[in-house]
């Protein structure tokens, strides 16, 4: 049961990461993007991150999807009914992307993984936060300073010069 | 499912994917978006290893980061997307070459 839930996840994921790069209109990336999203969200699932789900939906779903498709909205009229996009090059990339996942795969398949063994989900919301006030806090605190300066450097970039 | 490999050729199936839409695509969200699938591919495989690796929470640590950074470089990119509009009236990336319009 649990191993075929995985792979029609793997499925959607695959499948709608594929229809964000090729299909024709950009609204309908936008919409395929949304569900490679959640897809990933079930990997994170299935490798314990429940906390990492729930950040991946709530930052990626409502934070970028929401950006981007507001970006595909102010950069097209909107009488403009078809927002397409085309892809340039297409073979050259198609044949460099296909010798990279070879090369990739074929790295994943040869390597003698080491895997330790493992024991239960564990709950990793407590666990994160213990290490992010104290391994990581130095690396916290770069974060939120770079939020803050993405933030202000957003604003001033899209603001009306007079 | 169980299984290390599993994870790490779903994460590079989409860490290539991404790569062929930041390569072909001409549009700048678009490229964006590819941008987006290979933080994700990251991500993935940030986490398989954590799990994988005696569920080891520093992994889930530095997925966390990524998802920060790409919140960062999304906001930061659609501003720059935005103002590339208005000063060329276009976001074709192919388009836009001159420092000064």
């Amino acid at each position: 049961m649990a191993e075929t839930v995985f792979w029609i996840i793997v499925g959607i994921t695959v499948g709608s990461a594929f229809m964000v790069v090729q299909s024709k209109s950009l609204l309908y990336s936008a919409y395929a993007l949304l569900f490679t999203f959640v897809g990933v969200t079930g990997l994170y699932i299935f490798l314990w991150a429940d906390f990492l789900a729930v950040v991946q939906i709530v930052v990626y779903i409502g934070g970028i999807l929401i950006l981007i498709i507001f970006g595909i909205m102010l950069t097209n009229k909107i009488t403009s009914v078809n927002i397409s996009h085309t892809s340039m090059q297409k073979s050259v990339g198609a044949i460099v992307v296909l010798g990279l996942i070879g090369v990739l795969g074929y790295m994943v398949l040869k390597t003698p993984w080491i895997v330790l063994a493992n024991s239960e989900p564990a709950e990793t919301t407590k666990a994160i936060g213990r290490l992010l006030m104290m391994e990581y806090l130095l690396p916290f605190e770069a974060a939120s300073l770079l939020l803050l300066g993405a933030l202000i450097g957003a604003t001033t970039l899209s603001r009306k010069e007079n | 499912m169980d299984n290390l490999t599993n994870y790490l050729l779903v994460s590079a199936v989409l860490f290539t994917l991404g790569l062929y839409g930041v390569v072909t695509r001409r549009n700048g969200v678009a490229v964006l978006m590819g941008v987006e699938l290979i933080l994700n591919a990251a991500n993935v495989n940030f986490l398989a290893f954590a799990r994988f690796g005696g569920n080891n929470m520093a992994g889930h640590v530095y997925a966390l980061f990524v998802i920060v950074l790409a919140a960062a470089e999304a906001a930061v990119a659609l501003a720059i997307i935005i103002n590339i509009f208005n000063n060329f009236n276009t976001i074709n990336i192919d388009d836009v070459s001159e420092l000064k319009q």
